[in-house]
């Protein structure tokens, strides 16, 4: 019973991380039908920034989160206006990959050349630091940050796109672009701010999630296919599918993990290919995409 | 690739042919990690061989030496192998040196007799890597040599139960394999032993079973870079060292670059290792003035470093004994018995095995002066590679 209690501790926080990186890839391909495969990349600046402001900066880790992503989303600016603007919606998957796959390697370099190829640490504060005792077990005490932290951005996201008006209208240019332009709604500006959001949350789990994913040069390309894989499993654009396809497979992958290691990614696969196989569209998906 | 690299390259080449021609250039293929998460120890090698020559000079009799480096940039024997076609084929070195991982060395290790080229393995640390070819020589370490003191020493400090965590591949079973049969026949129990994938970053439920496991002691080797750290703070954060589970690794899991990110809480871990950057010696000492001196940082030296040097080392007796002919037989011949006084401290190339002998220290983490170091305690004078050799 403890040790299923254990797992289940380490798949919950393994989850949340996969959950605050992913959904903002879900955002992306439910709504404006890109498949950004440079989000991991911009995880990934998000890190390094978020490094960078600690180590070198000596500011506390909240501010340090709070730079990360405000400095990703800034970086990510010129990318929407010059690039991603083309290809919301309309063109096809293969130009889609393509540029993200370019881009990907374009920061990939960058980062490399300005941080250098080396680990970078995210030093947690001393709050955040160390074993803390939950009855059964001792846990980090960062993984029960991770989990409250991937708690209230699902709680957050449900109540922007279900309950604002800013929500209202995401739907409706999602549902019929052209019927929202001719309504008044300025398309173009909840676009782009709804990249910035998908930017920002992945920004937001490339730091908080730096202790189990750490953050290297090719932090972008390595998790890229788990990345994908949580939206494909839970459906492009939902916030629920996204939540529970990490979760399973979190729980999936710490499971395996646990009692038989030298499987390694295999229960992690062997679980996608179920799940697909029984949802073609992910859990939460609809057909339409 | 536009007309103005095509005509650059093209004089490359014809200056690469000259350099053949006349016979003086010798051209030594490096292949180390030098990208990826893995790039710290490529770069080691580089700042190792640089210092060598920076004491030594360029010249061996009439003969120029010249460093070509590649980048293995991880496990992938592929690559590396092609890395080593590529060396040998179009630049032809004569020399071939570096490669971090096991895999990658095995993967070249059969090219090396058709074409007549010795390796010096300045770090891969798989046992049978110098079985594959009569032209190896290896100036690292291996698992076994560095094990076996590990187990002893945790016997001799009173663990009963141990759960042995390693990498799945080459290394990690050697290491395995080693400490169980030094330790079990110390008389010691191994009740666990768990192989990680090397992909692996999240240890925590690893940590979790090795509780459940009731060992007293935990050994671990995962190959340096950024899994050992994630090992040794889920080791911190889950609680084991606070419950009393001793951590006893080589020192690849706690390299001086990381143990900032270690921290406080890592002090006491103890390892056996054959270099820490710490090491008291006036050689030492000289060579990491002469690394400070080539720019490098003191913050990021790691033993490939060593490993390196004294692989440039072997690399220049070689071709000094050849006289810059390609004749691996005798360069091999030329260094077997060498002893010599390394930053590491006093070492010879075993003739019948062509591994390096060395002390290997046993170590803790201990902050002196503020800074976090791998202080050496007690001496395992000699050791061999114990699964080549036995005494």
């Amino acid at each position: 019973m403890r040790t299923i209690f254990s797992i289940m501790t380490d798949a919950v926080a393994y989850g949340m991380v996969l959950f605050i990186i992913s959904i903002g890839l879900s955002i992306m391909m439910g709504l404006m039908r890109v498949v950004n495969l440079a989000h991991g990349a911009f995880a990934m600046i998000g890190g390094y920034l978020a490094s960078y402001a600690i180590r070198d900066l000596h500011v506390h880790y909240s501010v340090a989160i709070l730079m990360a992503v405000i400095g990703t989303i800034i970086v990510s600016i010129p990318f929407e206006i010059l690039l991603y603007r083309r290809i919301y919606r309309k063109s096809d998957p293969l130009i889609q990959v393509l540029m993200t796959i370019g881009i990907t390697f374009f920061i990939i370099g960058i980062v490399n050349f300005i941080f250098g190829p080396s680990l970078k640490s995210i030093p947690l504060p001393q709050t955040l630091s160390g074993p803390l005792d939950i009855g059964f077990r001792m846990l980090p005490t960062h993984r029960i940050f991770v989990i409250a932290c991937g708690v209230v951005t699902a709680l957050a996201l449900w109540l922007l796109i279900e309950k604002t008006e800013f929500g209202i209208k995401l739907r409706a240019s999602v549902d019929h672009s052209g019927m929202a332009d001719a309504l008044g709604i300025r398309t173009e500006i909840i676009y782009a701010v709804t990249f910035a959001l998908a930017i920002g949350l992945g920004a937001f789990g490339g730091v908080v999630g730096a202790e189990i994913l750490p953050i290297e040069p090719f932090y972008a390309l390595r998790y890229m296919v788990t990345f994908l894989v949580v939206v494909s499993v839970g459906g492009a654009g939902s916030i629920l599918g996204a939540l529970s396809a990490s979760l399973l497979l979190g729980l999936a992958d710490t499971t395996g993990k646990y009692l038989a290691p030298e499987f390694g990614d295999f229960f992690f696969y062997l679980s996608v290919i179920f799940i697909v196989f029984l949802f073609p569209h992910g859990l939460f998906g609809r057909s339409h995409a | 690739m536009n007309k103005g690299a095509q005509s650059i390259l093209a004089l490359a080449i014809l200056g690469l042919m000259t350099g053949t021609a006349s016979a003086d250039v010798i051209k030594v293929g490096v292949i180390g990690t030098f990208s990826g998460p893995y790039a710290l120890f490529g770069k080691n090698f580089k700042m190792g061989i640089d210092a060598w020559v920076a004491q030594n000079g360029n010249k061996i009799g009439n003969n120029t030496v010249e460093f070509v480096y590649k980048d293995e940039e991880g496990p992938n024997p592929a690559k590396s192998k092609a890395l080593a076609q590529e060396l040998l084929v179009r630049d032809k070195v004569q020399y071939l040196a570096g490669i971090y991982f096991t895999p990658n060395a095995l993967a070249v290790a059969p090219l090396l007799e058709e074409s007549k080229t010795p390796l010096i393995v300045m770090n891969a640390a798989t046992s049978a890597i110098v079985e594959k070819s009569p032209y190896i020589v290896r100036t690292s370490f291996t698992m076994w040599q560095n094990t076996v003191p590990a187990a002893k020493v945790a016997f001799k400090n009173g663990a009963k139960k141990v759960a042995i965590a390693v990498s799945d591949y080459g290394p990690g079973i050697d290491a395995e394999a080693a400490f169980k049969k030094t330790f079990e026949g110390e008389g010691g129990a191994v009740v666990e032993a768990v192989r990680i994938p090397l992909a692996t970053t999240d240890f925590s439920p690893i940590m979790q079973r090795i509780k459940d496991s009731g060992a007293d002691t935990i050994f671990t080797f995962l190959p340096s870079g950024p899994p050992t750290l994630g090992f040794v703070k889920a080791y911190l954060d889950n609680g084991l060292k606070a419950g009393g589970v001793k951590l006893m690794s080589t020192g690849d899991v706690v390299t001086e670059p990381d143990l900032p990110n270690i921290g406080d809480p890592g002090i006491g871990i103890l390892s056996t290792y054959h270099y820490s950057v710490s090491h008291d010696s006036k050689e030492n000492a000289a060579f990491l003035a002469e690394l400070k001196k080539g720019g490098a940082s003191l913050d990021e030296v790691t033993m490939t470093s060593v490993a390196a040097y004294d692989g440039a080392r072997l690399i220049y007796k070689m071709i000094e004994a050849t006289d810059g002919k390609r004749d691996p037989a005798k360069a091999v011949d030329a260094v077997k018995d060498m002893k010599w006084v390394s930053p590491r401290g006093p070492v010879s190339i075993d003739p019948t095995t062509r591994h390096i002998r060395q002390n290997v220290y046993l170590r803790s983490v201990e902050k002196v002066d503020g800074k976090l170091i791998n202080k050496e305690s007690q001496i395992f004078a000699d050791q061999p590679d114990w699964a080549l050799s036995t005494k």
